[in-house]
């Protein structure tokens, strides 16, 4: 049986620690507030701009375009984006595994793959592999689309001067506040985009007029294009970081609440084993004077 | 005066929306304006300056690159960012294109491209904002 004092140390601490956890949920449910307002006013630019790549793209083979070039496949570059912080249950660790086992399968498959890490977690992991091409952390906390810019700048020039066949991109979708995955999408080389339908840019035609020429527009289109992809893949793992968080801290609270409970028993249990054993000695002792 | 609806999307949000009467923007081949019941056009868009009119009232944007697109009387701007010329601050742009045009004679020396090539587009944002700002001021 442990001591009285020992025990109630014991709640006092888990006290504090359901302080810190229950803290750190309303923190992260701030910011997934402005996370998600980040990704609602990035969202009409985004569509705008699938709609004309869709539009632009649909007509022409881009073979001729280096962002398009379909080469054969040696070198693969998977970017993974991760958080910079820790403390949000299987978020990370997910995107890693996927990411590793895609690594793994690629390499069995005598591909040479680079990885290029955003968030500080990714690279922690992948450091020890020694694929690192390059790794940009610390910059989670408050990106810009210029953070995106230099990412999707440096994966382009690689991919443009043949270090990499293929770039494919590794990321926490987020899906709702209570489920975040691991979304797969490759980056380069750009496929024409099909299928998007707005109300913008619909009905492009012949009727158009072009400065400079379609091929020339797409050659700027397509850089701007990689840098949505990138700044979209970080404003998902961004929300979806804090998200994660807030469960499992919510988690956290909740088995802290658990074992005060527990703890609260084994104190009153010890508590009273102590009155017992004094009134056993009372009885005892008086017991023994008659 | 007929209108045409001016839209300018950025990745942080849309700057404008709005009817006005003519746009002026920073095209491919050179300036260039759009009154209401323009042709369908398509342009890309460099880095400077986007004037537009209102209400006799001209108002200026420093731009960077992206794209425009002019269709059904309404004009849209897809840029990587705007920023009302008003609101700009000066000094700060001063010291952008001061330090991107040392950067940029330090990478003449170098002969790199990537740093050369990022040099100068800082510079040229820097003198976007600046040209902006000041017309803006007049």
């Amino acid at each position: 049986m442990p001591g009285l004092k020992d025990v109630k140390n014991k709640i006092q601490g888990v006290k504090k620690t359901a302080q810190i956890t229950k803290a750190m949920n309303m923190v992260a449910s701030a910011k997934l507030r402005g996370a998600q307002e980040k990704m609602e006013r990035f969202r009409p630019y985004s569509q705008k701009f699938a709609a004309a790549m869709s539009n632009l793209s649909g007509g022409m083979e881009g073979g001729n375009l280096p962002l398009m070039q379909v080469r054969d496949v040696q070198s693969v570059e998977i970017v993974v984006v991760t958080s910079d912080r820790g403390l949000c249950g299987s978020f990370n660790s997910n995107i890693i595994s996927t990411a590793d086992r895609m690594r793994k399968s690629l390499e069995t498959a005598g591909k040479k793959v680079s990885i290029v890490c955003v968030g500080k977690k990714g690279n922690q992991f992948f450091k020890k592999t020694g694929k690192v091409r390059k790794a940009y952390t610390d910059i989670m906390g408050t990106f810009q689309m210029f953070n995106a810019r230099e990412i999707s700048m440096d994966v382009a020039e690689n991919f443009m001067t043949g270090g990499s066949d293929e770039v494919r991109i590794v990321y926490g979708k987020f899906h709702s506040v209570a489920v975040q995955k691991p979304e797969l999408e490759e980056l380069l080389p750009i496929k024409p985009v099909t299928g998007v339908q707005t109300e913008v840019l619909e009905k492009i035609s012949g009727a158009y007029t072009y400065e400079p020429e379609p091929g020339e527009i797409m050659e700027v289109l397509l850089p701007l294009y990689l840098n949505v992809q990138v700044y979209h893949a970080m404003l998902e793992v961004g929300a979806s970081e804090h998200a994660a968080r807030m469960t499992a801290m919510e988690n956290a609270t909740s088995a802290c609440k658990d074992m005060i409970h527990g703890l609260t028993r084994l104190y009153n249990k010890a508590r009273q084993a102590a009155i017992t054993r004094e009134l056993m000695d009372i009885v005892g002792g008086a017991e023994a004077l008659k | 005066m007929a209108q045409i609806h001016l839209e300018v999307v950025t990745p942080s949000g849309p700057i404008v929306s709005d009817e006005v009467d003519i746009v002026t923007a920073p095209g491919y081949g050179g300036e260039f304006g759009v009154l209401a019941n323009h042709a369908p056009f398509l342009s890309t868009i460099k880095i400077g300056t986007l004037s537009f009119k209102k209400d006799k009232q001209i108002k200026h944007l420093m731009v960077s690159g992206g794209f425009s697109e002019v269709s059904n009387n309404k004009i849209t701007f897809l840029v990587e960012s705007a920023e009302y010329g008003y609101d700009i601050d000066v000094d700060r742009a001063m010291r952008a294109k001061e330090r991107a045009e040392k950067r940029l004679a330090q990478a003449v020396q170098q002969t790199e491209k990537i740093n050369r090539v990022r040099a100068e587009a800082a510079l040229q944002r820097a003198l976007a904002r600046l040209h902006a700002a000041e017309r803006a001021r007049q």
